[in-house]
This record gives C-alpha cells, sequence and structure tokens, in this order.
C-alpha cells in the first residue's frame, strides 16, 4: 500500500468534505446546538439516577462521568465519520454507485469509510475530553506514561469495536439492501454504553460484554481511566478490537463478490 | 497487426431473482417465504474487440448490454467462461487494471453535489496518484476539448445536465484510460449535447487510440460513433459485425419520392415497371434496391420530365428496432 498516496487522498476528502458541509451554514449551527444540549441532557439524566443513590453498581457519580465522557467521545466520532460514511454505503448499494468506489484504484473500504466527515461531531468530540479533563480533576487521576498510554489503547480498541460494528451492519447491505433499522438497534445498544456494566443485571452484562461488547466500548477504557481495571480486561479488549477489525475487513472483501450493482 | 484488447469467450451470467404476486396475499407469502430462481441473464457469449475499436452493444432493456458492460469492467463476476481485457482478468480489479478502464453511466454520478467539477476532478487525480502539475495540465487540455472552461467553478447541483455529463466525462477521464465504457452516455441530454458529446468522443478515440464500448438506445450515438455493433438479444449475441453491412441487409430497398412535371408523366411512371408505393397527384413514391439504384435513376431522368426528386433512407430506429426483436441475424 502507498502511504504517501492514502495520506494525500485523505487531506482531499477531509478538503471536499469540509468544504461540502460549510455550504450549509444553518444545519451545521443547529447539529452544534443539538451535541451541546444532548450532553447537557445526558449529565442531566446521570444526575438523577444518583439523586436518591449515592452509588450505582458500585460507582460513583464522578466516576460515571467518566464514562459518559468517553461516551461523547466516541459518539462524536460516530456522528464525524462513521455515521456519515457508513450510512452512506447503503445508498451507494441502493443506487449503484458503489459501482464508482470499485473500479477507483484504491482500497474500496478505505474510500467507503473515510470519504465524508461532519464537522459538527468535532464540537461532541472536544466536548468529551473536555468532560474527561473535568473528571480527571474532580477523581484526582494522578497523570502518568502508563496511565496514557493504557488509556489511548483502550480509547482507540474501542474505536475500532465501534467503527467495526457499524461496518459490518453496512456491508450487510449487499444482500439485505436496506439495513437502517439494523443502524438504529445499533445505536440504542450503545445509548447503554453511557452506563456503568455493573449497574445491569448479570444476564445483561454477559449480552453487553459477549454478543454487543458495549462493556469493552466504555466500561473497560473508564475502568483504566480509575486505576480500576486489570491487565486481562486490557488484553480482552485488545484481541477483541483486531478480531472484530480482521472479521469486518474479511467480511466485506467476501460481501463485494455478491455485489450485483443496480440496474440501469 | 492490431492486436484484440478485449477477449470473451462463452461467457454466461446467472442472477438470482426472487419474484413476488400481487396483493396484499402475495406480499406476505413473500415476506415470510421468499421464492428465487436462478435466471440466465447472459448466455454463452463470445466476442473479441481490437484496440482502438469502437463497439455499440445494441438491445432492447434487459437484453443484457449493461450487464456485459459491468463484467467488462470487472464489477460483477462471470457465472462461466472467461474475459481478459488488457491482459487482466477484470474482477480481480488489480490496481494496474482500473488505471487502464473507465465506467461512465449516463444514469448515475460520481461528482461531489454541492461543489465545483474542479474539486471531484482534483480528487479523482490524487486517487490516480497524478501531482497537482499533471493534474491541472489534463483538466485544461480536457475541459477545453469539452468546452466546459467556465462551468469547473459551478456548483453541480446549478450545473445543466448537458454541463453535468461533460463534467462526468472529465472526471472519468483524467487518469487517460485507453478503454472507455459508456452506459447510455447521452440519456436525456438535449441535441446539441448529444452531439458535442458524440464529436468529443470520436476527437478522444483519434488522438488516444483508446477502445470505446458503448451501450445507447440512441441510434444517432451508434450511427456516428460505431462502425461496428454487437446486438444482444436475451442475453446471446444475435449479430455481430459491421453496421453498414447490417443495415443494408435490414433495408435492401430505398424510397425515391418524384415530382413529375406534369400528372400524365406520373401515371406513365406508374405504368413502368417500378415497384410503387403510392401516388397523388404529379408526385409518386417508388421503391428501388440499393443496388440497382444508379441505373434505374438515370432510366428515370432519360425518359419523363422530373422537376425534382428526394431519396428517402428508411429510418434507422425502424431498421435496427427489427434487430431488437429477432434472435439471430447472418449476414
Amino acid at each position: 500500500m502507498n502511504l504517501r498516496k492514502y495520506i494525500k487522498v485523505y487531506k482531499k476528502f477531509l478538503h471536499t468534505s469540509l468544504a461540502s458541509e460549510l455550504e450549509y451554514k444553518t444545519n451545521i449551527l443547529v447539529d452544534l446546538i443539538t451535541a451541546i444540549l444532548s450532553l447537557v441532557g445526558s449529565i442531566f439524566l446521570l444526575s438523577i439516577f444518583f439523586q436518591n443513590n449515592g452509588y450505582i453498581g458500585g460507582w460513583k457519580f464522578e466516576e460515571a462521568l467518566i464514562i459518559q465522557a468517553i461516551y461523547t467521545i466516541l459518539n462524536g466520532i460516530t456522528n464525524t465519520w462513521f455515521n456519515p460514511n457508513l450510512t452512506e454505503i447503503v445508498k451507494h448499494i441502493r443506487e449503484g454507485t458503489l459501482d464508482f468506489v470499485l473500479l477507483k484504484p484504491i482500497d474500496s473500504q478505505f474510500f467507503i469509510s473515510l470519504k465524508k466527515i461532519n464537522p459538527s461531531g468535532f464540537l461532541e468530540i472536544m466536548l468529551g475530553f473536555l468532560l474527561l479533563f473535568l473528571c480527571i480533576r474532580i477523581n484526582q487521576i494522578n497523570l502518568n506514561l502508563s496511565f496514557l498510554t493504557l488509556s489511548s489503547i483502550t480509547l482507540s480498541c474501542s474505536i475500532f469495536i465501534l467503527y467495526s460494528l457499524w461496518f459490518f451492519i453496512s456491508t450487510t447491505t449487499i444482500w439485505f439492501v436496506k439495513t437502517w433499522n439494523a443502524i438504529e438497534v445499533l445505536r440504542s445498544f450503545l445509548y447503554i454504553g453511557r452506563f456503568p456494566l455493573n449497574s445491569f443485571s448479570f444476564s445483561l452484562r454477559i449480552f453487553f460484554s459477549v454478543f454487543i461488547p458495549i462493556a469493552f466500548i466504555t466500561t473497560i477504557p473508564s475502568e483504566v481511566f480509575l486505576g480500576l481495571s486489570v491487565l486481562w480486561k486490557i488484553l480482552l479488549e485488545v484481541i477483541v478490537a483486531a478480531l472484530f477489525l480482521i472479521t469486518s475487513r474479511k467480511f466485506w472483501l467476501f460481501a463485494i463478490k455478491f455485489y450485483s450493482s443496480a440496474s440501469s | 497487426m492490431v492486436q484484440n484488447i478485449i477477449d470473451v469467450r462463452n461467457l454466461s451470467k446467472s442472477f438470482d431473482i426472487s419474484s413476488k404476486e400481487p396483493g396484499l396475499k402475495g406480499t406476505i407469502k413473500h415476506f415470510f417465504r421468499r421464492q428465487t430462481k436462478s435466471l440466465k441473464v447472459i448466455k454463452d457469449i463470445s466476442f473479441e474487440i481490437k484496440e482502438g475499436e469502437i463497439v455499440g452493444f445494441l438491445g432492447a432493456n434487459g437484453a443484457g448490454k449493461t450487464t456485459i458492460l459491468k463484467m467488462l469492467c470487472g464489477l460483477i463476476y462471470p457465472s462461466e467462461g472467461s474475459i481478459l481485457v488488457s491482459g487482466y482478468l477484470p474482477f480481480r480489479r488489480k490496481e494496474n487494471f482500473l488505471k487502464n478502464i473507465t465506467l461512465i453511466m449516463g444514469q448515475k454520478q460520481q461528482l461531489i453535489w454541492d461543489l465545483p467539477p474542479i474539486e471531484s476532478f482534483y480528487l479523482n487525480a490524487s486517487i490516480y496518484d497524478l501531482d497537482k502539475f499533471e493534474a491541472k495540465k489534463r483538466i485544461k487540455k480536457l475541459s477545453e476539448m469539452l468546452e466546459i472552461d467556465r462551468e469547473l467553478f459551478i456548483p453541480v447541483r446549478k450545473l445543466s445536465l448537458g454541463q453535468r455529463m461533460k463534467s462526468e466525462l472529465l472526471a472519468a477521464l483524467i487518469h487517460e484510460p485507453n478503454i472507455l465504457f459508456l452506459d447510455e452516455p447521452t440519456l436525456g441530454l438535449d441535441i446539441n449535447a448529444q452531439r458535442n458529446l458524440r464529436k468529443f468522443l470520436q476527437r478522444y478515440n483519434k488522438e488516444t487510440n483508446a477502445t470505446i464500448c458503448l451501450t445507447s438506445h440512441y441510434m444517432k450515438d451508434i450511427t456516428s460513433l460505431c462502425k461496428r455493433v454487437i446486438c444482444v438479444h436475451e442475453g446471446a449475441i444475435s449479430y455481430d459485425g459491421k453496421l453498414d453491412l447490417l443495415l443494408k441487409k435490414l433495408s435492401p430497398v430505398k424510397e425515391i419520392l418524384i415530382v413529375c412535371r406534369s400528372e400524365e408523366d406520373a401515371i406513365k411512371l406508374k405504368n413502368f415497371g417500378f415497384t410503387v408505393k403510392n401516388k397523388i397527384k404529379n408526385e409518386i413514391t417508388i421503391k428501388i434496391e440499393n443496388n440497382s439504384i444508379t441505373s434505374s435513376l438515370k432510366t428515370i431522368l432519360n425518359n419523363f420530365d422530373i422537376e425534382d426528386l428526394f431519396i428517402n433512407e428508411p429510418p434507422i430506429d425502424e431498421v435496427i428496432g427489427k434487430v431488437l426483436i429477432k434472435k439471430n441475424y447472418d449476414i
């Protein structure tokens, strides 16, 4: 793979996508306001849960806020990259414009995963990091090298798992054509990631760890931030992320063999 | 000797297609127990195309023209048979193969809707690994050929269909491909835009010796661009050869409208032995075989007092229409 070419193409993706989005100023403004209101609403909801009870699943409100911060960062990444690109796959397949992607001398997964960005998602990412730094101060977390390394690894793994889940569902469009509902179901499950895993019953914990790995996406990185995580959990998250990423790649390469292109 | 750039042998393609009965009952049945059957849309076809050739694929809707084109460019996997395009197996979509070809579809677009076309051109240039200087040079050259210099900086959504199609062509040709697959490129364009596009394709073929495979329902596209046509009927090739030979075979006679100076001459002409289509006062329309036109006209001009005459070619759409509904044409 020619890395220089891919960096050059990605710069072009960024430029054209930003230019396209900035054509509609009001839309961006509405998206920015929605991101702020959504975060305020989520924190308010979380505070209601903790109002009568100081602890939920062994987590204090200040600690649970870290999960909210990580969720906000991941949701921002979803809104910036995954949502605009991976929902576009459905459009590409329904309208047959995936033809143009497949006939370009560039990796098709790279193209359809990164071509678009939604700049308003950036604010959500920034708000998430802001909340995270606030939580670090409130919870008096010591920022050292091992902490920063582990938190970066787990956060990256969360991004990879989330991407793979989105990509996997979007790829099934090649057979089922319409998969909007499955994506909405995934989004609903991700909302659950705003709460500590321990606050759910045992059976739900198993479900959210094994079948839809929400636990890996938010809870494990949060535990790293609080110094509660154990090494095997971090290793497990790395393995799960690698497995998801490889599977999504293999699945895409398998699926495009079945692409029949829309009739003209 | 000109080499074959496309070689297709015993190619077939089948699709699994589901059918649904009408009404609520049919919908429920279709939802719970979808019945699919394998439909062979391309049936054992073979042909070769030489470098620099322009070949028109003719056929009724659903005959299989687009499926053939999509298999040639590597979008669809063939079910049986073999395809070699420029020495590559298309469905493997190797980088060097993709840099050699392009697909243009009249009803689908790749340009970024909200931005001026120039942005899409530079994006494509980076995908094809062209440096900025080279991209600029090619954009300048192609935009001059296509006469769209000013439109490069206007958002695509504000361009007319003709301007958009020209921009689509530029986006698809920026990497200077050797093989062009064009699926109804003039669809929906007005007469002038169609003519300009045809002129451009002719010039591009002449200057670059690019091979062009074209499907179109506009016969003017076919007659002005293609010397050779491949007619497809229900997934099989019904004719593969020169277009003029096909036309001669299908319309062996020409109609000649003769305006005589007097009605008496018209009556005499009517009884002279030609096949008469109709006669109105001093005007008479006769049918003459293509190979005897010169001698017949000589006889008429020598024996009758003629005011004017018109030779009518049969409408090409009508002639080609005959091909599209027949299974086989041996010339």
